[in-house]
């Protein structure tokens, strides 16, 4: 292997010329890509051809063979998602890391966004959409994609802006000394240093995705069911249809696409972005089958050069309009004044935003309700609190265990990976099947399932922080023989507890989002309703009663906010300045 | 008549200030009245410590910088944005890990307008003038250390810039990598082969200075100014064995290590506040191993040659070296550290005894120690906050020097037994015991 590495270092040439003739690898490639376009086509002219007036529900069909069809319908939702999530990040992170004046209000606006329970706003965008696109399917297509889109882009587009932002500095001068015009640096030095953090982010956000799927497809909103075909609605007619096989099938085809996506999709893109790492030390590249496959074929390569003189065409345009000026204007200074007028205008903006809102709540229901808002807020608090120390106590050893050993690591990575991706709304039915038989409330049974979909992110957390201690601290405890109690108090607590945070934070977000789902739910005709701020929010929704559906997803964001800036960011800080490894 | 300069300067600073604001309010003068030009043809460096200012010096005269006063001519034209006259070999290399090779040399290029075969024909050029032919196709990531500048200046020279800059070029190479790398440039520059029509260089290793420049310009610290220039007047190639070559880096040694003397008849500087002088980020036993070292030798050592049988760089003893000259324990001549009584005796005394004379000789030659330590004997709860000394030492030093200086304070008091120090309480303590037991 060392030999082969050598050996392979001394000849630096460009990947061999073409041979002639085609090879298996290209049979496979090509069919694989025939495939993939046929079924994108097929399933793409589906939602978009097929015209069906609201009122009219289009029915799920429970049979299992309807299944690959749904799924592919919800996939392709997914992916359209992912990619108005990508196009979106690049514009807002760009505009955010660019423009001083733009950075005050995108990023706190984003920081907002990201704690906003959207699952509240499924009723706002669905009424929307609907209204856009009147008498047509696509309305409930746009909502979905929509829903799944906010479950997405806030993540990826901080990564970005993050990225943007700590380019290294003798990099970002040499780019501007070189006289790089815009486009180039975006292209050679700005997207490829951020490509590894945007992918790690989509990709995670891809999976919680899944989630906010199942949650738009079949929904209810101002006492109207609407159902739109996929694996979400699937399982919701299951639910209704008190099905157990076909959620079991449900489930099946849920775990094969997330396993198929992370193959074919996922995998390989990691693999390529490899190169895109920053540090210059070389390590072992990764690999994966499917690339391989991709670069052994010669039928990428002839593509590659047929497409190669039009794009490099392009590019010089792209990069001649957006040349670095000869001379550049002299840099003004930031005029103090103007800068007043934008903050003060800024904060007349949100205050007369607040202000607005406030009356359109009092006006409609009145002080009472929002001290009651506000009470159901603190329950749903105390669930979330619990369940993150719930799911701490049990996952943090499990996962010290998991990462002190690399054994276990390698084998359980790719299934927490699994777990993390799977909406945990396709077990709702199995867990309220249980609470009913057991006569449990789902005052506490709500809690459960809140964790269902959030502690995995505690876990994966905690795995990725025991496995940052370094050797020679676990070798010092070892040596000095530090018994159990005392290790965890020096070493694995302090050792893990940034990565704590980071789970944390994460888990206490998507509980409070799943708070709303997870509050109330139904098997067949039986539904159960916790009290709490999640279970208002979804019958508000489900009655159109706007005032209170504003009222409890401002309320929601008040305590998520609230929470984060008051708990979470001090932890942080405390775990960045003082608990830092290295 | 006015005498007419034989060469024409490319460019030139006119009294350049540089300031940043500081965190606390106020701001940090960085560059004080810096003026500096460079002529066709010759080759400058501007030698100085961290926190002389000379890479901030640097990146303005590239126009990457703004300066907060005075200005910067290029050509007689005032300069504007980035200096287009300019290319820069940069300390990290900078290089696009995902671009090959030759598309990293290329980068510059397509700005110049030029189409992709006459760009890629200068990058091969370029590239066989730093001896990369046959790597045009390899990514960074599979190359040395040496190998990655190299490409860092063929990117540079592919500009045919009016002046090279270059940022500690060879500081992140091993020794003898450097070394190497750095004879190949001058080889280049002594042919008269070499693609710009200067170069400027920034850097903190004397050697290479005399090596490379025709003149040294030396910075001084805090603010960073101007101190002086040393005239290489050595005949190309030059050779580190040449008497005059050694006496040339020693003389700068000396100057490097007394930042008060002057240098090539420069006025004396104001004297600095006698009661703050900078503390020298120096470990306790940095100081007492550099004066074992040196008692061991017969007292007196040759400062590169000491590094240098230590396998260190020069800069990386100045700081035991200045704490040594600091406390009365050593001096500093013609580039060679001379042990003082007081430093041999401390070099030669046992654990207890070593503690009694660092206090003795902290309390007097660092008269705000004796403050300090007054402070707390006055205060009834014998205890002072880190806050308290921070807001005093941030009077004279920049935020981050004044934590620096703290934490130097901190250590070197410890050690004398001077006080104690609750890191998470942030608290210095008066030490319990009153009078130390003298040693038996």
């Amino acid at each position: 292997m060392v030999l082969e590495n050598w050996r392979k270092s001394l000849t630096y040439k460009p990947a061999g010329g073409l041979r002639p003739g085609l090879g298996l690898a290209d049979v496979a490639v090509g069919l694989g890509i025939l495939t993939l376009l046929y079924g994108a086509a097929r399933v793409g002219a589906e939602s978009l051809v097929r015209f069906n007036p609201p009122e009219q529900v289009p029915a799920i069909s429970l049979s299992p063979w309807a299944l690959p069809n749904y799924a592919a319908r919800s996939t392709l939702r997914m992916f359209v998602a992912l990619a108005c999530s990508t196009l979106f990040t690049f514009i807002y992170g760009y505009a955010a890391a660019r423009s001083r004046r733009a950075e005050k209000v995108l990023v706190p606006l984003l920081d907002i966004l990201q704690s906003v329970p959207v699952l509240g706003f499924l009723s706002v965008t669905v009424t929307a959409f609907i209204a856009l696109f009147r008498g047509s399917l696509l309305g409930l297509e746009a909502a979905s994609i929509f829903a799944i889109f906010t479950a997405q882009a806030w993540n990826m587009t901080f990564s970005f802006y993050q990225s943007l932002r700590s380019v290294p500095q003798e990099l970002d001068e040499m780019a501007t000394l070189y006289r790089l015009s815009r486009w180039e640096r975006f292209t050679r030095l700005e997207l490829p240093a951020a490509a590894i953090g945007l992918l790690w982010n989509a990709m995670m956000s891809f999976g919680g995705g899944w989630f906010f799927l199942a949650a738009s497809e079949a929904i209810s909103v101002l006492n109207r069911q609407y159902t739109l075909p996929g694996l979400g609605s699937y399982v919701a007619a299951a639910v209704d249809a008190r099905n157990l096989p076909a959620l079991g099938w449900a489930i099946l085809t849920m775990v094969a696409l997330i396993v198929l996506i992370d193959q074919f999709f996922w995998k390989p893109l990691v693999t390529v972005a490899d190169r895109y790492k920053l540090e210059l030390s070389a390590g072992q590249p990764r690999r994966f089958w499917l690339v391989d496959l991709w670069r052994s074929a010669r039928l990428p390569r002839y593509l590659g050069a047929l497409a190669h003189p039009p794009l490099a065409w392009i590019d010089r345009r792209l990069s001649h309009l957006t040349a670095a000026p000869a001379r550049p204007a002299p840099r003004k200074k930031p005029s103090e004044l103007a800068d007043r007028v934008y903050n003060a205008s800024l904060l007349i903006a949100v205050a007369g935003l607040m202000v607005a809102a406030a009356r359109f709540v009092l006006s409609g229901v009145g002080l009472h309700e929002v001290g009651h808002a506000a009470l159901l807020g603190l329950i749903t608090c105390a669930r979330v609190i619990l369940l993150i120390a719930a799911a701490t106590v049990v996952w943090t050893p499990v996962g010290v265990a998991i990462g002190f050993s690399p054994r276990l690591a390698s084998i359980s990575q790719p299934v927490v990976q699994v777990l993390a991706s799977f909406p945990a709304n396709f077990l709702f039915p199995f867990a309220t099947m249980g609470f009913i038989r057991l006569g449990l409330s789902l005052n506490w049974g709500s809690m459960f399932l809140m964790a269902l979909g959030s502690q995995w992110y505690l876990l994966f957390n905690v795995i990725g922080g025991a496995q940052s201690i370094p050797n020679d601290l676990r070798e010092m405890s070892a040596s000095f023989g530090l018994r159990r109690a005392r290790e965890w108090r020096v070493l694995i607590g302090p050792g893990i507890f940034g990565a704590w945070v980071t789970g944390a934070i994460t888990a206490s977000g998507g509980a409070w989002n799943a708070s709303i789902v997870s509050e109330m739910v139904s098997w067949g005709n039986t539904t159960l309703t916790a009290t709490g701020l999640g279970s208002y929010i979804a019958q508000a929704t489900s009655r159109g009663d706007w005032p209170r559906i504003v009222l409890g997803v401002g309320m929601m964001s008040i305590f998520v906010v609230g929470i984060n800036r008051m708990l979470w960011r001090r932890l942080y800080d405390l775990a960045e300045t003082k608990y830092r490894l290295g | 008549m006015q005498a007419i300069p034989p060469v024409k300067a490319i460019l030139k600073a006119e009294m350049v200030d540089k300031t940043f604001p500081l965190p606390a309010g106020g701001e940090q003068t960085v560059l004080e009245r810096v003026t500096v030009h460079l002529s066709e043809g010759e080759v400058v460096a501007l030698l100085g410590r961290s926190g002389s200012g000379k890479s901030t010096l640097l990146r303005i005269l590239a126009g990457l910088i703004e300066p907060s006063g005075g200005r910067v001519l290029m050509h007689g034209q005032p300069l504007r944005g980035p200096n287009q006259g300019v290319a820069m070999v940069f300390q990290s290399f900078a290089l696009l890990p995902w671009l090959t090779v030759q598309e990293n040399a290329e980068l510059g290029l397509f700005a110049r307008g030029l189409d992709r075969q006459e760009a890629a024909a200068e990058a091969t050029l370029a590239l066989s003038m730093v001896g990369l032919e046959g790597f045009e196709g390899a990514y960074p990531r599979e190359l040395s250390g040496g190998m990655r500048q190299r490409v860092g200046f063929a990117r540079a020279f592919v500009m045919k810039p009016d002046v090279l800059m270059m940022d500690e070029p060879f500081s992140a190479l091993d020794v003898l990598t450097a070394e190497n790398l750095r004879g190949e440039i001058s080889d280049l520059w002594e042919r008269g082969k070499f693609p710009a029509k200067s170069i400027l260089v920034v850097t903190h290793n004397i050697e290479e200075a005399v090596l490379l420049a025709d003149r040294v310009v030396v910075l001084g610290a805090n603010p960073g100014a101007i101190r002086g220039e040393v005239k290489v007047d050595l005949p190309r190639p030059r050779h580190t064995k040449n008497p005059r070559f050694v006496q040339l880096v020693d003389y700068i040694y000396t100057v490097m290590t007394n930042p008060q003397a002057p240098v090539t008849g420069l006025p004396e500087k104001a004297a600095a506040d006698r009661r703050f002088p900078m503390l020298p980020h120096s470990r306790v036993g940095g100081v007492s191993g550099l004066l074992e070292i040196v008692n061991d030798r017969g007292g007196r050592e040759d400062l590169p040659q000491l590094a240098e049988s230590l396998r260190l760089e020069v800069d990386d003893l100045l700081p035991a070296v200045d704490a040594a000259a600091l406390l009365g324990f050593a001096e500093v001549s013609q580039g060679d550290v001379v042990i003082l009584p007081a430093g041999t005796e401390f070099a030669k005394a046992n654990v207890h005894r070593s503690h009694q004379i660092f206090k003795e000789q902290l309390l007097h030659n660092v008269p705000f120690m004796s403050t300090v330590v007054e402070a707390l004997r006055q205060k009834h709860d014998g205890r002072i906050g880190k806050e308290f000394l921070l807001d005093i030492l941030d009077e004279h030093f920049s935020a981050s020097e004044a934590e620096r200086q703290f934490q130097t304070m901190v250590e070197w008091g410890r050690y004398a037994q001077l006080f104690e120090y609750d890191a998470d309480e942030e608290r210095l303590y008066a030490v319990e015991t009153e009078e130390p037991q003298a040693a038996e």
